[in-house]
């Protein structure tokens, strides 16, 4: 399994965005003179990974670690300023429109905000039917078109008197529904799906959930899924990334990365998380502080400034990836120096 | 349930009917809600959206506005019907003896008065200190919500400071004038999880330091479970399930807590599919007859929709409004 071509492969992947304004916003004077600066935001710093045919990983961290980004960016929304993304083997870092336009029926997206992602304006036939419309060109594909839309929502459950409704007229579920008929009317082999849940009350949450799961196993679709939800994770993951400030601190199969997480932001958000569970077996690392901000990223590891167990090497030197065994990866000098994980 | 109040009970509601008169017809956003808050006590005031917890909340403070009224029931802080209050004796009460924390710190705080000036108001309104102790009390609240440089942050204007950050000052605000009632509306929903874990934390020392009581309305049962005494159940604007926490958590009675309880990933049972709850909520201006619940529950009975359930005791602590209660044991 691991020798075929993963349905997504990322490496190095870098997203910076360059912000302030136009040339007289970031005019600076200072002791050496006038000076023009460039403020970057480092959103995504460096991430590797890869999804198997029928995988599902998941993507976990704060707002502002730049889990969206990264799936922004593999969507090409956003033009990568470095890295490649290669879907079933083809890197497509660096494509433009037309090029993206085959690719895309490889590769969907699924978005947290079922309100902001359907067109009010449009019927629910022709939301769901247009990635379709955009795939084929000819009048004799487009002619199957009417019953596809509907063997789509059927999928999805909804049924055929839906069709001519517009977004409006559904509940926060229903549309999320919708949007994932549309993501599915291309037969993708990837879908990203961006917080889909977070949106929904907990009993929608579980029957769109339930829904997703379905689909993998009928299609053998692949799913990056990008969540803070944590017991979400852990019900659909099979790999589970953990990002803090633009940077993967650890990646592992989801049993291990549960039963024993090694990076000390990845024991501190599972031992953050409520639980309606009585009794609390994790150990408790309770965090101080705020993430810094991405503007300037602070020097050697990026989670030194809250990390309890940080000592100078942190400051000093960035810790990369490394392989523990079992698929766990951590980027941490702990694992170096295991003597120091003490409170 | 409508025991009459006792010397520890602080807050009362009793029947609270607060209607919204739309064009489309009668919203009955809280239709017949009742239940009791003891002094020091933390409750969980819990729900899907459209269930009327929030309603709830503004209804006690009294900041219900057209076209919403409250129709009935009474709001009994210590004795004192809230419901019947003068709109002056609401103003002396909000901030005083009952105070808010809202769900979004953003929107929350006037963007235009620093932080010392927003604190520096609810004293000057509700104590006699003058300016100097004002400022010290502001100080020290600041720093007790966990707020470093304090007396520097007072000038501070709120897009200062960060998401978290802000909620402490809305806190630390709500707490000034030593309210003896918070009301929590989503407080933490807007926060990541390892902020969350410091604000609930910071909530729950506040709440035990100053001996306040506190509604804690959420729709996230974890935080529920982890934060709160007992919990009331909001379904479609009436209380379906009420009772000591860990009572509810582990032996839910109504097929409806029962339902999100199980909705909620389960660990040790990975690769099941999740329990879900079929449907929808029903649109409350056109409710079934009967439970309302009834369309969705894997319990109903030709009597479910006859009737409507009361809420009845199912133990000494639980009250559920079920004709066909789960007892303990029972499989959903």
């Amino acid at each position: 399994m691991t020798d075929a071509i993963p349905m997504l492969e990322v490496r190095d992947l870098e997203m910076h965005f360059s912000i302030g304004g136009g040339v007289f916003d970031r005019l600076r004077l200072d002791r050496r003179g006038l000076r023009i600066d460039r403020p970057v935001v480092h959103a995504v710093n460096g991430v590797s990974f890869r999804i198997q045919r029928g995988q599902i990983m998941a993507l976990v961290g704060e707002s502002g670690c730049g889990k969206s980004t990264v799936a922004k960016t593999i969507a090409r929304i956003y033009q990568p300023t470095k890295g490649e993304i290669r879907i079933e083997g083809e890197d497509v870092a660096h494509y433009g429109f037309a090029e993206m336009l085959p690719v895309r029926s490889k590769m969907q997206m699924i978005f947290q905000d079922p309100y902001a992602s359907l067109n009010p304006r449009q019927r629910v036939r022709d939301i769901v039917a247009e990635p379709l419309l955009q795939q084929m060109k000819t009048a004799a594909d487009r002619k199957d078109v009417p019953a596809r839309t509907e063997q789509l929502l059927a999928k999805v459950g909804l049924n055929a008197e839906h069709a001519g409704r517009y977004p409006h007229q559904f509940s926060g579920g229903q549309r999320q529904r919708i949007g994932i008929a549309r993501a599915l009317s291309v037969m993708p082999g990837l879908i990203i799906a961006d917080e889909p849940v977070s949106a929904l009350d907990v009993s929608i949450q579980a029957q769109i959930l339930n829904l997703m799961m379905d689909l993998r196993d009928e299609f053998g679709l692949s799913y990056l899924f990008i969540s803070h939800d944590l017991s979400v994770v852990q019900h659909i993951a099979d790999t589970v990334g953990v990002m803090y400030l633009g940077f993967m601190v650890e990646t592992a199969p989801r049993d291990v990365l549960f039963a024993r997480p090694r990076h000390p932001y990845t024991r501190a958000l599972l031992s953050a998380a409520p639980s309606i569970k009585a009794k609390r077996d994790t150990e408790e690392i309770t965090l101080k502080g705020e993430v810094p901000s991405a503007l300037s990223l602070p020097s050697g590891c990026c989670f030194r400034t809250r990390c309890p167990f940080a000592w100078d090497r942190c400051a000093a030197e960035r810790p990369a990836l490394r392989d523990l065994g079992d698929g766990q990866s951590v980027a941490c000098h702990l694992v170096d120096e295991p003597h120091r994980d003490t409170v | 349930m409508t025991t009459a109040p006792t010397d520890t009970t602080l807050l009362a509601v009793r029947d609270l009917r607060t209607w919204f008169h739309t064009f489309s017809g009668t919203v009955k956003a809280v239709n017949g809600v009742s239940f009791d808050i003891g002094k020091g006590e933390v409750m969980g005031l819990v729900g899907e959206s459209g269930g009327g917890k929030s309603v709830v909340g503004f209804s006690i403070l009294g900041l219900i506005d057209s076209p919403g009224r409250i129709m009935g029931g009474q709001i009994l802080l210590d004795g004192e019907d809230l419901a019947q209050a003068s709109e002056d004796r609401l103003r002396q009460i909000r901030g005083r003896e009952i105070s808010m924390v809202f769900q979004d710190p953003m929107t929350s705080l006037n963007p235009l008065h620093t932080v010392g000036q927003q604190m520096d108001e609810v004293l000057r309104l509700h104590t006699d200190l003058d300016a100097a102790d004002r400022r010290t009390a502001c100080i020290e609240m600041l720093e007790s919500v966990g707020i470093s440089r304090a007396a520097d942050r007072l000038g501070a204007y709120p897009h200062q400071f960060s998401g978290g950050m802000r909620q402490r000052v809305v806190i630390a605000i709500a707490m000034l004038a030593r309210p003896r009632l918070i009301i929590a509306d989503e407080p933490t929903t807007a926060l990541d999880v390892t902020i969350q874990s410091q604000i609930l934390k910071l909530m729950r020392r506040q709440i035990a330091d100053k001996g306040a009581s506190m509604i804690l309305i959420t729709h996230d049962l974890a935080v529920v479970s982890e934060m709160a005494d007992h919990i009331t159940v909001l379904y479609c604007g009436k209380v379906v399930e009420r009772g000591r926490t860990r009572d509810l958590i582990e032996t839910p009675a109504h097929p409806y807590t029962r339902g999100l309880i199980d909705s909620i990933p389960d660990p040790a049972n990975r690769h099941a599919r999740l329990k879900q709850i079929p449907g929808t909520v029903p649109d409350i201006r056109n409710l079934p007859k009967g439970c309302n619940f009834r369309d969705r529950c894997p319990r109903a009975q030709a009597l479910c929709a006859e009737e409507e359930p009361e809420l009845r005791p199912q133990n000494a602590a639980q009250w559920a409004a079920c004709h066909y209660p789960l007892m303990p044991g029972d499989s959903a």
